[in-house]
């Protein structure tokens, strides 16, 4: 019996595009295709297991060794730094972690600044490497009416188009870091299941470059 | 009932294994109390895994720790001597905070260490230990070795220092090559510059693969002499049968500032992290104002319960069911004929509630 790859997939929109590449890479599933709530996909042919996860665990999986390979976000990655081996930037689901403020906003360097965020790690880390002292506040979600509401003076979040932004008021001050999906994989898989990795990796690579050609 | 029909778990049956086989070559275990002045850490932070450490205050107001790491508490009793040699092993309980769950937890480690007069043979032999370590608990295994020489002179060479250096370093363990050559390019190191570094961090193979290629990418970049020794080393191992599982992976790196020399993670297929770790690490030691070199290793028992069986599926193979009016005889009688045919048995008066056996006796 041939060794099954197992891969985590996010799901969504970033996952389809990038199970395209895979399937392009000659690790085809055509099961996933079929319009269902299954959540795992076998192609024993190829060798191949996917399955959905939710964006934010599909490191968690990897990480454990659930999954010998997956696509998470770098702010993940930044976020919980799971210790797997980044092997690839997809160049996809590109956006960037950026401080965004009221547009009224002045920046009082005497005061200590109250940072509203779902990314504590990265934000630490980020005022950290310019010395400034901050308030952290942990949000789950809807982080942009914090500085409307007086909650926090700025917000640490994800801006694609800042449309939500705009809508809402806010400008973005600082880029912190870019952000693209990247292909992950489990530092023991990557061991004991080379071959195939190296393979897919191999040949995404060569996706890549034929794109910025 | 002998030993060795006992269901022993992976890591018991490891624990064992493991001390004979260090024992067999001149290694004397070495014993230490669970406690040790918290100073000697927080001198030597950057060398722990984590740095969360369990403090508590002796009677006699002293700060103590309960020991997070065995290296420290060993390099600290031994003495530097020209021509002499420590060999200890130890199999001690340390207290750290497990990344996953980010609570303390009591981890088992066995591990050895090579103090003094450190010669080539020496760092063989460790390596050689390491190998077959892994052997001892599974076929299937695998030990990744690199030489930290080399990656400093690749970054020396192209003018990486600094910040950017222990960045790049970061990237270098997660082989990240893309975010590599970000971060060179950053810091005014040339394409040329950056693919170099991007290759060897790509560098994983057999060693008869990638030695040659190692010699003929970086003749000029890396002295002769680190290629040579690491060439040497795996030569003798290869010569020995352990060749087949060794691997040259220059993503394996530990902290600059502490290891130097050779470095090397061991994995077994079915355990998702590495299970060993060691290297040479005179630079420990000369920060700690010390003459001697080192060279050791630590095995993650902890690590091998995921490669116990699936489990026992009976808690006992039979279960003995007595009343009152049983005599004593009978029951004792009763538990040596399972006892005898080798199997597991429980004299009870109830049955409990969650247990799986495979036969009941009643008694009556």
């Amino acid at each position: 019996m041939k060794t099954m790859l197992n891969i985590a997939l996010p799901k969504g929109r970033l996952g389809e595009k990038v199970y395209a590449m895979f399937e392009a890479a000659g690790f085809e599933c055509p099961s996933i295709k079929e319009n269902n709530r299954k959540l795992i996909f076998e192609n024993e042919e190829v060798g191949v297991r996917y399955f959905w996860v939710k964006p934010s665990d599909v490191s968690i999986y990897v990480e454990r060794g659930a999954a010998d390979i997956g696509v998470a976000g770098k702010d993940i990655l930044l976020e919980y730094e799971p210790d797997i081996y980044e092997l690839l930037d997809l160049d996809l689901g590109k956006c960037r972690m950026a401080v965004a403020a009221m547009a009224n906003f002045h920046d009082d360097p005497q005061r200590t600044l109250k940072v509203a965020t779902k990314f504590v790690n990265i934000t630490q880390n980020h005022y950290a490497s310019k010395g400034r002292d901050i308030d952290i506040i942990r949000l789950n979600g809807s982080i942009e009416i914090a500085p409307i509401l007086g909650l926090s003076d700025v917000i640490v979040d994800i801006v694609e188009t800042g449309t939500t932004l705009k809508e809402n008021n806010l400008n973005v001050i600082e880029t912190v870091v870019p952000i693209s999906a990247r292909l992950i994989a489990n530092k023991a898989s990557f061991r004991f299941k080379n071959q195939q990795i190296e393979e897919l990796t191999k040949k995404i690579r060569a996706q890549l470059e034929a794109k910025n050609d | 009932m002998r030993l060795d029909e006992i269901k022993l778990k992976t890591d018991e049956r490891a624990i064992l294994a493991l001390r004979a086989l260090y024992g067999g070559y001149g290694y004397t275990q070495y014993k230490m109390s669970k406690f040790e002045e918290y100073d000697l850490y927080v001198r030597n932070k950057n060398f722990l895994i984590s740095d969360n450490i369990i403090t508590f205050t002796d009677t006699n107001g002293k700060l103590m720790a309960l020991k997070p790491d065995v290296t420290l508490s060993i390099i600290k009793n031994s003495k530097d001597e020209a021509g002499k040699l420590d060999k200890v092993y130890y199999n001690e309980n340390v207290y750290r905070v497990s990344g996953a769950t980010n609570s303390f937890k009591e981890i088992m480690q066995v591990g050895l260490e090579c103090i003094g007069d450190i010669d080539e043979y020496c760092i063989y032999e460790v390596l050689m230990l390491a190998a077959r370590s892994l052997k001892t608990i599974s076929d299937d295994c695998e030990l990744d070795i690199s030489h930290l020489g080399i990656v400093s002179e690749v970054l020396d060479n192209i003018g990486l220092f600094g910040e950017a250096r222990s960045q790049v370093l970061r990237l270098i363990g997660d082989k990240n090559t893309h975010d590599i050559k970000k971060v060179c390019l950053e810091n005014g190191v040339d394409e040329q510059g950056a693919e170099l570094l991007q290759s060897l961090v790509s560098i994983y193979g057999k060693p008869s693969d990638v030695i040659p290629k190692l010699k003929a990418t970086y003749k000029g970049v890396v002295a002769e002499e680190s290629i040579s020794t690491l060439e040497s080393i795996v030569s003798l191992l290869d010569k020995n049968g352990l060749g087949n599982m060794l691997r040259i992976d220059f993503s394996v790196v530990s902290d600059l500032s502490y290891y130097n020399g050779i470095v090397f993670k061991g994995f077994i297929n079915g355990v998702p992290t590495s299970v060993l770790s060691g290297g040479q690490y005179d630079k420990l030691l000369k920060k700690m104002k010390r003459t001697s070199r080192a060279i050791g290793f630590a095995v993650y028992l902890d690590m091998l319960e995921r490669l116990n069986d699936s489990g026992n599926e009976y808690d006992v193979d039979t279960v003995v069911f007595y009343d009152d009016s049983v005599s004593l005889h009978k029951i004792s009688d009763a538990v040596d004929s399972v006892a005898k045919m080798g199997k597991s048995a429980v004299a009870v008066k109830s049955i409990p509630e969650n247990i799986k056996y495979k036969e009941l006796i009643k008694l009556s």
